[in-house]
C-alpha cells in the first residue's frame, strides 16, 4: 500500500513538473515579445495550439519520429508568427492586443471547425514521447537562449525598441525586423511547448488553447516581471503550482487568480523580479 | 552638404510642413528658430526619414535620400539627437551609448569614441551602470548628445537640447554643441530658445506655420527687429 502511494505520488509529481518546465517555455518565448520587445501579445496560446496540432498530425499521420515533430511544432509557430507579425506589428498597444486575440481565436474557431484536425473532439492517441527530461532539457536550452539573445547586441536593439521606438529609429534600428524577429522567435517557443505539451499528454481539444490560455501565460509573465528571465521561470513555476496545491479549493482557484493580480498591479506593478512596470 | 527643396509634409490631412526650403553647408551651425507648432521637429523628423514627405526632395552629401528608410539614412552619418531627449530609461548609461553605436562594426574605434564621449561628459562616466531613467535632466541631455556622438555623425540634427534645463545647463550644453562643430561635425539645431541658439550659429531660419518667412546669418537675425520682437523678447 506505502509502496503504491509512493509511487503514484511521484508519478503526480513530476507531472506537475513536466507542466510547469512546458510552460516555462512558453512564458520565455511570451517574455520575448511582451516583456522584452515591448508588443503586447493576447493570442500566445494560439502558436502554442499551432505548435501542437501540427506536431500531432505529424506524428500520427506520417509516424514521424518525436524529434521531427518537435521540429515541426516549433517550425510552424514561427511561420505563423512571422506571418502574423509582418501585417499586424505597426500596430501599437491597445490595436495590437485586439489584433493578436482576435488572431488567437480565429485560430481557435478554424480547428474547431476542422474535422481533419478532430474538430471539438480533439485528436487522441498522440504518442506520448514528452518526458520530465527532455522537458527539463527544453527549459535550459530556452533560458539558456534567452540570456545569450538579450545580451546580445541584436537584444541590446530590441530593448531599445521597447523603451522608445523612434530613439530607436533614430539610432539606425530597424524595428519592423526586429519586431518581427522577436514575434517569430516567441511565437517559435510556444510552439515547441505546444508541441511538448501534445506529447505528453497525448489528447488534445481546441478548449486548451482559448483566450484564457493566453492569459494564464501572460499571468504568469506579469507576476513574475515583464522583461525578466528570472522572472518568467519563477511565475510559471508558482502559477503552475500553486493551482495543484490549492486544488482542495478548487472553486476558488480563479478567485486566487484575481485577488494576486490586483495586488501585484497596486504594490509591485513591475512583478517579482521584473524593473518594467506594466504599461499598454 | 544638406537640401531640402520644396519640402511638403502632412500628418493626415493636415499640412505641417508647406514647402521648406534649406540648406546646410559643411562645417555650419544651422539655427532654426520658430514658435511651438511652426514645423520645427516635422522638419528635422522629415530630414532623418521618421516622417517621409508628400513633396519635395531632400539632398544630402550628393544622394537623394527622400525615400531612404530612418536607418540607412542613419548608416550615412545623419545622426538626430530626439526631443525631450528621448534616451532609453531602462538601459544603463553604458548601454545607452553603445546603442548609439549599433550600427557601426569598427569595435575599436567604437571603445575610443566611447572615451571620448567620457572624456566630454565625465559625469557619464561616473554614472556608467546607472539606468539612463534616474539622471537628471541635464545629464540626460548630455547622454542624448554623447548616444549621437557615439554614431561618428557626420552631420547631427539636434532638436531643442535646451528644452527643460536650467540657464547655467543650457549655457554648458551649448558650449559642448560648439566644442563637437569645432571637432568637424556639421550641426543643425531647432530650438525655441532663439538668443541662445544665433548666438552660437552661423546662419539660421525662421519658421512659422509650416514656412520658413526668414533666411540671413545668425548676427544679422539677432539683428532683425522683427525676430527680436517676435522671438528674442525685445522692444
Amino acid at each position: 500500500m506505502d509502496s503504491i502511494l509512493n509511487y503514484l505520488f511521484n508519478d503526480y509529481i513530476v507531472q506537475v513538473a513536466t507542466i510547469t518546465g512546458i510552460n516555462i517555455i512558453m512564458v520565455l518565448g511570451l517574455n520575448l515579445i511582451t516583456g522584452v520587445t515591448g508588443q503586447l501579445s493576447l493570442g500566445h496560446a494560439a502558436f502554442m495550439s499551432i505548435g501542437a496540432y501540427s506536431s500531432s498530425m505529424i506524428s500520427i499521420k506520417l509516424g514521424a519520429p518525436f524529434i521531427v515533430s518537435l521540429i515541426a511544432g516549433t517550425g510552424f509557430g514561427a511561420l505563423f508568427g512571422a506571418l502574423l507579425g509582418i501585417p499586424i506589428l505597426r500596430l501599437r498597444g491597445d490595436y495590437l492586443a485586439i489584433a493578436t486575440l482576435g488572431f488567437g481565436e480565429i485560430v481557435r474557431v478554424v480547428i474547431l471547425n476542422t474535422p481533419a484536425l478532430g474538430g471539438a473532439l480533439g485528436v487522441y492517441g498522440i504518442p506520448p514521447s514528452t518526458n520530465l527530461g527532455i522537458t527539463a532539457f527544453f527549459v535550459v536550452f530556452a533560458i539558456f537562449f534567452m540570456y545569450r539573445l538579450e545580451k546580445s547586441r541584436h537584444g541590446l536593439a530590441i530593448r531599445s525598441i521597447r523603451e522608445d521606438e523612434i530613439a530607436a529609429e533614430m539610432m539606425g534600428v530597424n524595428i519592423s525586423r526586429y519586431k518581427v524577429l522577436s514575434f517569430t522567435i516567441g511565437s517559435a517557443f510556444a510552439g515547441l511547448g505546444g508541441a511538448l505539451y501534445a506529447h505528453f499528454l497525448s489528447y488534445i481539444n481546441p478548449i486548451d488553447f482559448g483566450f484564457m490560455k493566453s492569459i494564464e501565460q501572460l499571468c504568469m509573465l506579469v507576476l513574475g516581471g515583464m522583461g525578466s528571465i528570472s522572472g518568467a521561470v519563477f511565475g510559471s513555476i508558482v502559477l503552475s503550482t500553486i493551482p495543484e496545491v490549492l486544488r482542495f479549493a478548487s472553486e476558488y482557484r480563479m478567485v486566487t487568480y484575481g485577488i494576486v493580480l490586483i495586488l501585484m498591479m497596486v504594490f509591485r506593478p513591475q512583478g517579482l523580479f521584473g524593473k518594467i512596470k506594466v504599461n499598454v | 552638404m544638406l537640401k531640402l527643396s520644396n519640402i511638403h509634409t502632412k500628418y493626415g490631412h493636415i499640412e505641417a510642413l508647406k514647402g521648406i526650403d534649406i540648406h546646410v553647408k559643411e562645417g555650419e551651425i544651422v539655427a532654426i528658430i520658430g514658435a511651438n507648432g511652426a514645423g520645427k521637429t516635422t522638419t528635422l523628423n522629415t530630414i532623418s526619414g521618421i516622417l517621409k514627405p508628400v513633396a519635395g526632395t531632400i539632398e544630402y552629401l550628393n544622394h537623394d535620400i527622400t525615400r531612404w528608410s530612418a536607418d540607412r539614412i542613419v548608416s550615412e552619418g545623419l545622426i538626430q539627437v530626439p526631443e525631450g531627449r528621448q534616451i532609453f530609461p531602462l538601459l544603463t548609461v553604458k548601454e545607452n551609448l553603445m546603442m548609439g553605436a549599433y550600427l557601426r562594426k569598427d569595435k575599436l574605434e567604437v571603445t575610443k569614441d566611447l572615451e571620448m564621449v567620457y572624456d566630454m561628459f565625465p559625469r557619464l562616466k561616473e554614472r556608467e551602470k546607472q539606468l539612463g531613467g534616474t539622471l537628471s535632466g541635464g545629464e540626460q541631455q548630455m547622454l542624448a548628445i554623447g548616444r549621437a556622438l557615439m554614431s561618428k555623425p557626420t552631420l547631427l540634427l539636434l532638436d531643442e537640447p535646451s528644452l527643460g534645463l536650467a540657464p547655467i545647463i543650457v549655457q554648458n550644453i551649448f558650449k559642448i554643441i560648439v566644442d563637437i562643430n569645432k571637432k568637424g561635425t556639421t550641426i543643425m539645431l531647432v530650438e525655441q530658445n532663439a538668443h541662445m541658439a544665433l548666438s552660437i550659429a552661423h546662419r539660421g531660419y525662421v519658421m512659422e506655420t509650416g514656412k520658413i518667412i526668414l533666411e540671413d546669418n545668425a548676427k544679422a537675425l539677432l539683428n532683425n527687429d522683427e525676430v527680436k520682437s517676435a522671438y528674442l523678447g525685445g522692444h
